[in-house]
């Protein structure tokens, strides 16, 4: 029997609530993150230095004198002591560990302070003298336009003859939407601890989503062979993208001063340096236009999307693509322009995060269908649905057909009726009516999200199993753990195979010198990809053992079962770890790398065209929210969420995603706001004056269920969906309802709100259509 | 004269006599106890992740506050008991608390959790309040989690912090209370030497004397700011003066005409008596920093450092406060906007202190006000703080009182906008159009990160508009969204 097509109670350990596997270990403060690893002797404390003025320009003169004599200083570093190439970037070569001729961006790490004390480096940081000639910087889309400069050339996606179409259209409309970016703020600031060894070797403790890829850098940065950098990750505080390609200076550095110095070093950024220091979500301009008839079907789009990436690449040809990928929402575009630019500031690279593009793009088409449904005088819900991909309207932008546009019809119905969509608009034009100063809103918005890394060869993964003789068994695979809860899924995955209880599966640490050449954890996509690696390094031993006991037992192999830390032979059940050692004793392999590559992907960034994603995630939310029409307040009253995640393999940690995913979206969209001055230094570099949500700011109001899913039609580990990435979309739906919320003070006009809605953003919304009304456009 | 601080770790009394005046909490749990628990998220004392919990002795019990102890110096937990994540457990058997997060799923990445379990700790430890979700995610607000999006740790709180406590800590009581009893002198304790010292007198005129003989020292209250110039701008400050063991410096006694505090009295000691001279001033109480902060830092610091965007300011000078200074053996009382003279410049001369605060009670034919607008409603600095007192008499106002934070380089009075008041009925609008146009030339605001100008200038029209209408009684009973007052309204209705 297939596993999908068991019954749920037929699973031991798969499709279970268990628990995060160091939850006990968070609640009691035992789980080590990088900076509690006990430090062996000797380590010292490394602590980027940098202009604290310059934004960008030629360096002219750098005078560390006072920071070398400050007591504890033992070495002070910058680009001239790297024996290798200076270089940290994820991929073209742009990222300079340590500033060179150049200050790119205000932040930029120029050299690195080594020290006795973290604290006297970073008093010794302060010290340096700095002379830059400073040019004035390219800091916003615009600048960058108007400068036409870019990190990577434009690139398009066409389908039909959008010209034709938007010409041919009954209807037609333009817009324009800032969204803005976001910090990634996991509670865990940038940390990595280098040990040297002999023969130049380098042991690296990493907070990185991305281990292969701080291995490679510290070899590069260092001139060492691959073989010689082993990192490893036990866990992180938190990721979020943000430590997929930008963890890898910090780990450099400290490597760096290991080498250097000879002992070992650690560098862990402060929460000031860190949000100053490293890349975020990026602020995109999005400009559309759409052609649609009376009914507001989309008849073509032309939409751009304008990147700010910062001064360098970093990741932003995937993280732009994404956002190409999803500018449809869940809408289907008969035909279509999508145009993106990268464009290039004198700013921080900007980087992963967490729906890497996505949001961005789906939020463009979430207000292209608002205002076509305010201009007709629509529910936006109506005019969401009559576009919704469907039969014979099926294909993307990129020519990919979206197969189960069924999900996506019976999710958001179900949804509609959990939420009492239609009701509760009823009353909230009630309410609105009568209340003058408060004004509610409501929105139910789609989503719609591929799972594949779209950089196709990412998509391959490994995992290592051994079973030892007593019966335990030792996982380690190539993906990390953040939070998300990937390693408790991955060894339930393996306890099912080999029918033993959880606690005899012995989760360890992700480590290069087990699982080589890994993708980062991103994309969603750790458990679809070390899930099924571990699965198979799981069925490779199992497949031994079974061959063997049906030899040594004289049992047909069909005969054979694993469960209840048994091994049922025939009529005998005997135990797991018997069974191992008795296959040891007769010298069968216990061990198995498994290694997984995710099939029927095909895409071809080169020619536009083929199948980027194994599938599409789903999901729906609809937000209830209300302003304050005097000062721009705006609260969240109620969210109801469905979200598919095919058969769930741990519907606990499913839904924790789902709601975390969920807040950090509304964040991104309401309080979370990135100011930079004029002068192009961030403003907002701490938490005193960055706002994540706190508890009050999620609604009482909070539902949030699981579709009913007959399983993944991809045949994904145990038929289950990604979940990591998909709910941070859900938040759409709060801008939309907040956007309503704006919109029921004048009919037919579309308010210009842009992301994030912060109270002065929603105060200057509702002053602009009430300049509207006393205008009377 | 005692030249060491003692307090309670894990049973023990330590006691410290050589460290540097501004070492935290947090360095000594990590750097010299080796305690990894307790997490550094921020060094700002925003994020929480540091929390650990101090007990005192309030009475004859034990109360146990949550405190951020990266800006939190080592000399103000002298007489207390620290607890930290480490202490919960019980022969590995998790705290309720504890229990109750891993139950209900309650961390992901597990680097808030420390801080969040201690919060929870104090909570089922405190006096409970009203088994609600308010309740705790107004306990929780100075906790952030990137990970969750805090339901399930809310569900934790509510599912463990509402019964009678019953753990370790209860059983120890009695030894616990006997230890701090030993702890409790009033000895004036000085840990250092005449160039570099933390110093926390015991009276009031040790006080004034030490000052006065070292008025370059830095007087800390609750260190909630003073912290952050040691953690974030790294200011050496080698004389600090704490006003913790000051006798009577931490009084809050309400009289017939308002409410008497002293400099040392922090928010939380305050919050339970301020909000019934009016329910605005409760919220605003409610949304100052968070619990962590207002368990540390005090009105009078708030006030004592001049910042143009305190929150109590405002809402004080609207009602009139005055404040008492102390030089030596000098005493002297002036208004509190007087106070105020220009950015980072107060009315006090060198080696003077404010000593304490008179807060006057509302005249019945007073109507009051309160707003605090920020990006976000919980922990947040304000971008606008605005207090309102009309007094009205046969429905016209005869007298306002109008204090804006955010709007200028100190907080200041809106003196155009309170003489255009006079005589303006509330039920009115066009009497009060004016007053409405007055305000924004009372200020210049600037642009910053928490607001641009001209946001500044709409909302504090906004805000003045939003208190007459509320002040005039009218039919529309929604007229914000946060708020004792429309709370009242929802339970009406």
């Amino acid at each position: 029997m297939q596993p999908d097509q068991m019954p749920a109670a037929d699973y031991a350990s798969v499709r279970k609530p268990s628990p995060h596997d160091s939850a006990i270990k968070h609640v009691t403060g035992e789980a080590t993150y990088i900076d509690d690893i006990r430090e062996p002797a000797g380590t010292l404390h490394v602590v980027p230095g940098w202009h604290r003025d310059a934004v960008c320009g030629r360096i002219k003169s750098v005078d560390l004198d006072a920071v070398r004599a400050y007591p504890g200083v033992v070495a002070v570093l910058t680009h001239a002591d790297i024996p290798g190439k200076n270089d940290c970037s994820p991929s073209f070569g742009d990222d300079p560990v340590l500033a060179e001729g150049n200050i790119q961006f205000h932040g930029q790490a120029v050299f690195a302070v080594v020290a006795e004390t973290r604290d006297a480096a970073r008093r010794a940081a302060r010290l340096a003298r700095i002379e830059v000639e400073e040019h004035t910087p390219i800091l916003t889309v615009d600048d960058a336009v108007g400068a036409d400069i870019t990190v990577m050339p434009d690139y398009q996606f066409r389908k039909g003859a959008p010209e034709a179409g938007l010409a041919s259209a009954e209807r037609k409309l333009s817009g324009r939407l800032m969204i803005g970016g976001q910090e990634h703020f996991y509670l865990e600031g940038q940390a990595a601890m280098a040990v040297p060894g002999e023969d130049g070797d380098m042991f690296v403790h990493s907070s990185t989503q991305h281990p292969s890829e701080v291995q490679h850098t510290v070899s590069k940065v260092l001139a060492l062979p691959d073989a010689a950098v082993t990192v490893e990750v036990r866990r992180m505080g938190g990721g979020f993208g943000g430590k997929e390609s930008q963890a890898n200076q910090w780990a450099a550095l400290a490597a760096l001063a290991a080498r250097v110095t000879g002992r070992p070093c650690k560098c862990r950024l402060d929460r000031d340096d860190d949000m100053i220091m490293t890349g975020k979500r990026h602020d995109f301009r999005a400009d559309w236009t759409a052609g649609f008839d009376a009914e507001g079907r989309i008849r073509a789009v032309d939409m751009k999307l304008l990147a700010r990436c910062g001064y360098s690449a970093d990741l932003s040809l995937g993280v732009v693509d994404r956002a190409m990928f999803h500018a449809d929402s869940s809408y289907y575009y008969p035909d279509a322009a999508i145009l993106s630019r990268r464009m290039k500031t004198d700013t921080v690279s900007n980087t992963a995060f967490r729906g890497f593009g996505g949001p961005q793009g789906m939020l463009a088409a979430e207000r292209m269908i608002d205002a076509i449904a305010i201009t007709l005088g629509e529910d936006p819900l109506t005019i969401r649905k009559r576009n919704f991909y469907s039969a014979g309207r099926d294909v993307t932008p990129y020519g990919m057909p979206v197969e189960e546009h069924h999900t996506l019809h019976a999710l958001i119905g179900e949804l509609e009726e959990k939420a009492a969509y239609w009701a509760r608009r009823e009353e909230i034009r009630s309410f609105n009516a009568s209340s003058h100063i408060l004004k509610k809103g409501l929105a139910l918005t789609p989503v719609k999200f591929g799972i594949s890394f779209t950089l196709k060869h990412l998509n391959q993964a490994g995992a290592l199993v051994h079973v030892y003789t007593d019966g335990s068994i030792h996982l380690s695979h190539g993906g990390t753990e953040m939070g998300q809860g990937l390693y408790q899924k991955v060894a339930q995955v393996v306890a099912e195979e080999f029918g033993v209880s959880l606690d005899r599966v012995r989760i360890t640490a992700t480590h290069t010198g087990k699982v080589p050449n890994t993708g980062p954890t991103a994309a969603s996509s750790g458990t679809d990809l070390n899930g099924m690696a571990a699965k198979r390094a799981a069925e490779m031993i199992k497949a031994r053992l079974i061959a063997f006991a049906s030899a040594h037992y004289g049992v047909e192999a069909e005969a054979i079962d694993f469960r209840d830390n048994k091994v049922i032979v025939g009529n005998e059940a005997i135990d797991f770890g018997a069974l191992a050692k008795e296959a040891h004793l007769n010298r069968i392999q216990l061990s198995a790398a498994g290694f997984y590559a995710t099939p029927n992907i095909t895409w071809d960034r080169p020619t536009a065209s083929g199948r980027p994603f194994l599938y599409f995630a789903y999901g729906g939310a609809c937000a209830e929210v209300t302003i304050d029409t005097m000062t721009g307040e705006m609260r969240v009253d109620r969210v109801d969420i469905l979200h598919d995640v095919g058969k769930s393999l741990n519907p606990a940690i499913d839904i924790g995603q789902i709601e975390g995913g969920f807040v950090q979206g509304m964040g991104w969209l309401t309080t979370e706001e990135l100011v930079w001055d004029g002068k192009g230094r961030l403003r907002t570099h701490a938490p005193s004056t960055y706002k994540i949500p706190t508890a009050s700011d999620v609604p009482e109001a909070f539902s949030v269920s699981l579709y009913d899913s007959p399983g993944n039609p991809e045949d994904t580990i145990y038929r289950s969906k990604a979940v990591g990435e998909p709910p941070v979309m859900l938040a759409n739906s709060v801008f939309c309802a907040v956007s309503d919320a704006v919109a029921s003070l004048k009919p037919g006009v579309v308010p210009e709100l842009d992301a994030p809605a912060t109270p002065e953003a929603i105060l200057k919304a509702v002053a602009a259509i009430k300049q509207a009304e006393a205008t009377g456009r | 004269m005692r030249n060491s601080i003692r307090f309670l770790h894990r049973g023990k009394v330590v006691e410290l006599s050589d460290f540097s005046p501004t070492q935290t909490v947090l360095d000594w749990l990590r750097l010299d106890a080796g305690l990894k628990g307790t997490k550094e998220g921020c060094g700002e004392g925003d994020c929480g992740a540091c929390t650990v919990a101090v007990g005192r002795l309030s009475g004859d019990r034990i109360v146990y506050k949550p405190v951020n102890s990266c800006i939190l110096f080592l000399g103000q937990i002298d007489g207390a008991e620290i607890v930290t994540v480490e202490d919960l457990a019980e022969d590995g058997r998790l705290h309720p608390v504890q229990q109750a997060m891993v139950d209900a799923h309650g961390s992901q990445c597990g680097f808030c959790t420390p801080g969040f379990v201690m919060s929870l700790f104090t909570l089922y430890h405190s006096d409970h309040q009203r088994a609600d979700r308010k309740t705790v995610t107004d306990w929780l607000a100075g906790n952030l989690c990137r990970c969750t999006g805090y339901r399930p740790i809310v569900e934790a709180a509510l599912n463990s912090c509402f019964t009678a406590a019953d753990d370790a800590f209860c059983r120890r009581e009695n030894e616990t209370q006997e230890s701090l009893r030993g702890l409790a002198d009033d000895e004036d304790v000085l840990v250092g030497d005449d160039d570099r010292f933390f110093a926390a007198p015991g009276s009031i005129d040790a006080l004034a004397d030490l000052y006065e003989r070292h008025p370059e020292a830095t007087i800390v209250a609750g260190a909630t700011d003073v912290g952050l110039w040691v953690t974030k701008q790294l200011r050496g400050l080698d004389k600090v003066i704490w006003l913790g063991r000051v006798e009577g410096l931490d009084r809050v006694e309400e009289t017939r005409g308002g409410l008497l505090l002293g400099a040392g009295a922090t928010y939380s000691a305050v919050e339970p008596h301020i909000g019934r001279i009016d329910p605005d001033l409760g919220e605003l109480w409610r949304r100052i920093g968070s619990k962590q902060v207002r368990a540390s830092g005090t009105v009078g610091g708030n006030i004592a450092n001049g910042s143009p965007i305190g929150d109590t300011p405002p809402a004080l000078i609207a009602l009139g406060a005055t404040i008492e200074l102390r030089k030596g053996n000098d005493a002297r009382t002036l208004t509190l906007e007087d106070f105020f003279i220009d950015y980072g410049r107060q009315d006090r001369a060198t080696g003077e202190f404010v000593t304490g605060v008179f807060v006057p009670k509302l005249d019945p034919n007073q109507a009051f006000r309160a707003y605090k607008l920020s990006k976000r409603f919980d922990q947040d600095i304000s971008a606008v703080m605005a207090a309102f007192r009309f007094t009205i008499v046969d429905g016209r106002i005869t007298e306002a009182r109008i204090a804006y934070g955010g709007m200028a380089a100190t907080p200041r009075r809106a003196r155009g906008a309170e003489a255009a008041l006079i005589g303006a009925n509330p039920a009115d609008p066009a009497s009060w159009a004016p007053a409405l146009k007055a305000v924004a030339d009372d200020y210049a605001p600037i642009t910053d990160m928490r607001a641009s100008a001209d946001y500044r200038r709409e909302a504090a029209r906004g805000m003045l508009a939003k208190a007459l209408v509320e002040v005039s009684g009218a039919p529309d009973a929604h007229t914000r969204i946060t708020g004792f007052r429309q709370m009242e309204a929802d339970h009406a209705a």
